[in-house]
C-alpha cells in the first residue's frame, strides 16, 4: 500500500465514522467512539505522514493514485508529495488532539448530534483538500470542508449571534469558493486541462499569473482570514464548540495557506517580483489590524480569533519573502523565508489549538466567554492555568519556546532584503518587518491581559469564584500541546530539517543541515551571522527562575505576612475595582485606536447637584466593515429592491422580455460584421 | 431538375411563413385553429418533399406525424375543448393588427439577415430552408406575446415548434430520433398546458392568463 492509499483510507474512514455518528448520535456512548475512532484515525494519517516527510526516498518524491470518481473524463486524481504530507501531519496532528479534547469536553455538549456527525466530516473534507491533485476534487472537497466547518459553526444555533456568524461565513467561503473557481479556470486554460500535473507543466503568461495570484489572494485569503476579508472569522470560529474552534483556527486556516502555496509556488511557475508586494501589503496590514482588534476584545474566544487573523499575517509576509527572493533567484534567502511560514504554520497550530482549549476549559468551568466576569481562576484551575500561560508565551513570542523560533526566522529572512536588487522591495520589506515587530509587541501585550485579567486577581463573579479544574483528558490534551510548544522551540533545528524536502520540491533549494550543528544551534544563513541556541535560553531561564524562586522563598517567605490591603480609605475593595480588559487595553487605544477604529472617548459629567453617575464611553467603529461591507450590502439591496418588480410581471410580460432578448441578440448578430 | 427541386422546396417553407404572417391577424379563436391546421398541412407537404428530395425515407415519418397530430388530432381537441370551456370567441389582442404584421414583417427580414450572413457556405436549399425556419419561429413567439388568450398562446407555441421541425429537416442527415422527441415533446407540451387550461377553468373560470395574475397577488411593497 502506498501512503496515498492510506491516508485516502484514513479520509474515507473519517467519512464513515461521520456516517456512524449520523447512525448512532442520540446512543449514551456516541461521543466516546466517535472521538475515539478520529483519534485513532487521526493518529494513522499522523505516522503515515511524518514517514512520508521524513523518509521519502528523495524530496520530489511523490505517491499517487488516479480514482475513476468525479468527473468522466478527468477522474479524481491524489497526490502525497513533502508539502502535502507536511499539512497532512498539522491537520490529523490538530484533528487527533481535538478528539482528546472532544472526548472529554463533548460530554458538557448539550446537543451532540449536531456536532458528532460534522466534526469527522469535516477532518475528511481538509484531508481530501491538501491530498487533491486536480482542480475539480481540490474545490469539491474545499467546498465540502466549508461546509462541514458551517454545520460546526451553527451547532448552537439558538445562541445570540451565530446565526448571523454563520450567514456572514457561508455567504464569505462561497465567494472564497467563486474566486478559486476562477483561478483554476486560468489556470486550465481553453484546453480545460484541470489535472494539477498539466497545470504544473505549462508556463503561464505574466498576465494570467497576475490575475491568478490576486484571485488566490481573495479566495484562499478570505478562508484564512486576510484583512480585509476576515470579518467573518472572529464571529464565526468562537461560535463553534471550542474543540472546533481549535480546529478552525488552528487547522482550517492553516489548509486555506496549504491552497494558496499549492497554487503560487508550484502550479504557477516563478513569480513575478512585483506579486510579492500584494502579498506583504496585505500579510502586514492584516498582522496588524488582527492584533489591535483582539487587544479591544474583552471575549476570550474571540480575543484568540482575531490573534489567528494576525498569526495568518505572519504567514503571508514570511509567504511573501519568500516570493520576493525566488523571483530573483536568491534560493537559499528563499528557502528561510519559506520555511519560517510553514514553521510558524505549524506552531500556529499547536499553540492556538492548545488557547482554544484553554478557553474551553474556562467555558466549561464557569459559562463564560467575557473576561470581565473571570479573574482568579488560577487558584481553581492550577493545571488549565499553567497550559494556558504556556500557550500564552508562546504565541507572544518569548524563548525559549516556538513562537519565538518562527518569528525570529522570519525576522532573518527580513534581514536578507537589501541584497535584491529591486528598490521598491528594498524599501517595502523592512517598513513590513516594523509592521511585524510591532505586531509582535502587541501580541504580547495582548495576551498579557487575556491571561491576566482571566486567571489571575480575585473572581469577578460568582461563578468565577466557583469554577473547577477540568477533566483528565481536556488536561492531557492542553498538555501534550504545551510539551510540544516546549520542544519544538528548544529544538527548532529538527523541524528546520524536516522542513527541507518541501522547499526543496517547491523552489529548489533548502536551508543549511541544522542538526550538525554544535550544541543543537540553528544557523540559518552562516555563523557570523546570526545563530540561536533555543536549549540554552530554555536551560538558563529555567536555571534563573528557579533560583530566583529558591531565593525568594528562601528568604522572603517567612518573613511574609497577610494583612489588609491598603483601600484608599474606601472600606470592602469589590472586585470591580480590578484591572479590567478595558482598562488594560486603554492605553494602546489611545495610540491606535483613534486612527485605526476612529475611537472616540466622550465624558458625560453630570452638573454639579446632579446625583446621576458620571459615565465615560467609547465609540469604535471598524472602518473596514463600514468602508467596504456596509457599502457592498447596500448595492445589492438597492439592486434587488430595483428588480423585485420583475416578480410580479405577466406571463406574457415574461414572454416578451424572453422574446426582446432574443430579438436583440439577433440584431447584434446582424449588425456585427 | 435541381432548379425545381430547389424552387419547390423554397415555396413550401415561404408558405409557412406566409400562414404564420396569417395568424398574426386572425382574431377568431376558431380561425386561429383553422390556420395554425393549415400552417402543419404546409408543414407536412414541406416535410414530404424533403423527404423526397434527400432520399430519406424517415422523414416520412415526420411528415405523418405532422399530418396526424398537428394538422388533425390538436386542433380537433382545442376545438372541442374551446366548445366545452364555452370560453367567448373573442381573441384579446395586445397589439393592434397593422403594429404587428410590421413587427412581424421586421422579424422576417431580420432572422433573413442573420442567416443569410452567418451560413455563406451551406447548401444553399438548407440555408434557404433555415432563414424561413428562423422567421417561423419568430413569428410564432410573437403570437405568443401578442395575445392574451392562454389557447391562442398555445398555438403559438405550437407553430414556434413547427419552425424548429422546419429547421430540422432542412438540415441533411438529421436522424429520426431527432424528429420523433420533437414531435412527442409539443405532445406533451400540449397535454401539460391542456390540464393546465382544465386547472385554470376549475379555479378561475376563465382561461384569461390575467387571472393567474390576480391568484399571484398584486406587486408588494
Amino acid at each position: 500500500m502506498t501512503p496515498a492509499v492510506v491516508m485516502l483510507l484514513c479520509a474515507t474512514a473519517f467519512l464513515g465514522t461521520a456516517i456512524l455518528a449520523i447512525l448512532a448520535a442520540r446512543s449514551d456512548r456516541a461521543t466516546q467512539v466517535i472521538y475515539g475512532t478520529s483519534l485513532v484515525v487521526s493518529s494513522i494519517a499522523v505516522a503515515t505522514a511524518l514517514v512520508q516527510l521524513v523518509a521519502a526516498i528523495s524530496p520530489t518524491s511523490a505517491s499517487t493514485l488516479t480514482l475513476p470518481l468525479g468527473l468522466p473524463w478527468l477522474g479524481a486524481h491524489f497526490r502525497l508529495d513533502a508539502l502535502a504530507a507536511f499539512f497532512l501531519v498539522v491537520i490529523n496532528f490538530g484533528g487527533a488532539l481535538a478528539s482528546l479534547y472532544g472526548l472529554g469536553y463533548g460530554h458538557h455538549e448539550h446537543a451532540p448530534q449536531r456536532v458528532l456527525p460534522f466534526f469527522p466530516a469535516f477532518l475528511a473534507g481538509m484531508n481530501l483538500v491538501v491530498l487533491a491533485d486536480d482542480a475539480f476534487t481540490f474545490l469539491l472537497s474545499w467546498e465540502f470542508m466549508s461546509l462541514a466547518s458551517w454545520a460546526l459553526v451553527m451547532a448552537h444555533h439558538r445562541a445570540a449571534g451565530n446565526r448571523n456568524a454563520g450567514y456572514l461565513y457561508i455567504v464569505m467561503a462561497s465567494f472564497g469558493t467563486l474566486a478559486l473557481l476562477l483561478a483554476f479556470g486560468l489556470l486550465a486554460g481553453p484546453e480545460g486541462s484541470y489535472d494539477f500535473a498539466v497545470m504544473r507543466a505549462t508556463e503561464q503568461t505574466s498576465s494570467t499569473a497576475g490575475i491568478v495570484l490576486v484571485l488566490l489572494l481573495l479566495g484562499a485569503g478570505s478562508k484564512a482570514g486576510l484583512v480585509p476579508l476576515h470579518v467573518w472569522l472572529p464571529l464565526a470560529h468562537p461560535a463553534a464548540p471550542s474543540h472546533v474552534s481549535a480546529l478552525m483556527s488552528g487547522v482550517m486556516t492553516k489548509v486555506a495557506v496549504y491552497g494558496f502555496i499549492r497554487v503560487v509556488f508550484d502550479l504557477l511557475g516563478t513569480p513575478a517580483a512585483w506579486s510579492s508586494v500584494v502579498v506583504l501589503l496585505f500579510g502586514g496590514a492584516t498582522a496588524v489590524l488582527g492584533i489591535l482588534h483582539a487587544l479591544m476584545e474583552k471575549d476570550l474566544k474571540r480575543l484568540l480569533a482575531y490573534s489567528t487573523i494576525e498569526n495568518i499575517g505572519v504567514i503571508f509576509v514570511s509567504l511573501g519573502l519568500a516570493l520576493a527572493f525566488a523571483a530573483n533567484g536568491m534560493g537559499l534567502a528563499a528557502a528561510l523565508a519559506l520555511t519560517a511560514a510553514l514553521f510558524h504554520v505549524l506552531n500556529h497550530s499547536f499553540f492556538k489549538s492548545l488557547l482554544f482549549f484553554g478557553a474551553g476549559a474556562v467555558l466549561v468551568a464557569t459559562g463564560e466567554r467575557d473576561m470581565e466576569k473571570l479573574g482568579g481562576l488560577i487558584h481553581r484551575m492550577p493545571f488549565t492555568s499553567f497550559a494556558f500561560l504556556v500557550g500564552c508565551v508562546a504565541i507572544s513570542a518569548l524563548p525559549p519556546l516556538n513562537g519565538f523560533a518562527s518569528e525570529w526566522l522570519a525576522f532573518q529572512a527580513v534581514l536578507q532584503s537589501p541584497e535584491l536588487p529591486q528598490w521598491g522591495l528594498k524599501i517595502i520589506i523592512p517598513a513590513i518587518g516594523g509592521l511585524l515587530a510591532l505586531s509582535a509587541a502587541l501580541t504580547a501585550a495582548c495576551f498579557v491581559k487575556a491571561f491576566g485579567v482571566t486567571f489571575l486577581g480575585r473572581p469577578r463573579t460568582l461563578v468565577a469564584g466557583q469554577a473547577r479544574e477540568v477533566d483528565r483528558l481536556s488536561l492531557a490534551a492542553m498538555f501534550v500541546l504545551a510539551a510540544l510548544c516546549l520542544l519544538a522551540g528548544i529544538l527548532p533545528g529538527i523541524v528546520m530539517d524536516g522542513l527541507a524536502p518541501v522547499t526543496l520540491s517547491l523552489i529548489g533549494a533548502r536551508m543549511p543541515v541544522q542538526m550538525g550543528v554544535p550544541w543543537l544551534s540553528i544557523v540559518p544563513i552562516t555563523e557570523t551571522r546570526s545563530s540561536y541556541n533555543g536549549l540554552l535560553v530554555f536551560l538558563f531561564t529555567a536555571f534563573s527562575a528557579s533560583l530566583t524562586a529558591y531565593l525568594v522563598h528562601r528568604f522572603a517567605s517567612r518573613a511574609l505576612r497577610r494583612a489588609p490591603a491598603w483601600d484608599c480609605g474606601f472600606p470592602e475593595a469589590d472586585p470591580a475595582t480590578q484591572y479590567t480588559a478595558g482598562s488594560f487595553a486603554q492605553p494602546i487605544r489611545r495610540v491606535f485606536g483613534t486612527l485605526a477604529f476612529q475611537a472616540r472617548e466622550r465624558v458625560d459629567m453630570p452638573a454639579p447637584g446632579d446625583l446621576r453617575p458620571a459615565r465615560l464611553a467609547v465609540v469604535s467603529r471598524d472602518l473596514i466593515w463600514d468602508g467596504l461591507y456596509v457599502p457592498i450590502a447596500g448595492a445589492v439591496g438597492f439592486i434587488a429592491e430595483k428588480l423585485n418588480h420583475l416578480q410580479f410581471l405577466t406571463i406574457r410580460r415574461y414572454l416578451s422580455l424572453v422574446f426582446l432578448a432574443l430579438v436583440v441578440l439577433l440584431l447584434v448578430l446582424a449588425l456585427w460584421s | 431538375m435541381s432548379g425545381l427541386v430547389f424552387d419547390i422546396a423554397h415555396m413550401f417553407a415561404g408558405g409557412l411563413v406566409l400562414v404564420s404572417m396569417m395568424m398574426l391577424y386572425q382574431d377568431r379563436l376558431y380561425a386561429l385553429l383553422n390556420v395554425f391546421a393549415l400552417h402543419s398541412m404546409v408543414l407536412t407537404l414541406s416535410v414530404a418533399w424533403q423527404a423526397f428530395v434527400q432520399d430519406a425515407p424517415h422523414l416520412y415519418v415526420t411528415a405523418a406525424i405532422a399530418l396526424v397530430f398537428k394538422a388533425v388530432i390538436i386542433p380537433v381537441a382545442l376545438h372541442r375543448m374551446i366548445r366545452q370551456l364555452g370560453i367567448h370567441r373573442e381573441i384579446e389582442t395586445v397589439v393592434g393588427i397593422g403594429p404587428t404584421m410590421l413587427a412581424g414583417i421586421g422579424l422576417v427580414a431580420l432572422a433573413m439577415v442573420v442567416m443569410l450572413r452567418v451560413t455563406p457556405e451551406a447548401n444553399p436549399l438548407a440555408r434557404e430552408d433555415l432563414a424561413f425556419a428562423l422567421s417561423v419561429l419568430l413569428l410564432g413567439l410573437l403570437v405568443m406575446v401578442t395575445r392574451r388568450n392562454a389557447v391562442s398562446q398555445v398555438v403559438g407555441f405550437m407553430s414556434l415548434e413547427n419552425g424548429l421541425v422546419l429547421a430540422a429537416t432542412g438540415a441533411k442527415g438529421m436522424p429520426l430520433v431527432v424528429e420523433i422527441s420533437v414531435a412527442f415533446s409539443i405532445l406533451i407540451a400540449f397535454i401539460v398546458i391542456g390540464v393546465f387550461l382544465f386547472r385554470i377553468r376549475e379555479r378561475f373560470d376563465t382561461v384569461d392568463v390575467r387571472a393567474l395574475d390576480d391568484f399571484k397577488g398584486r406587486r408588494r411593497k
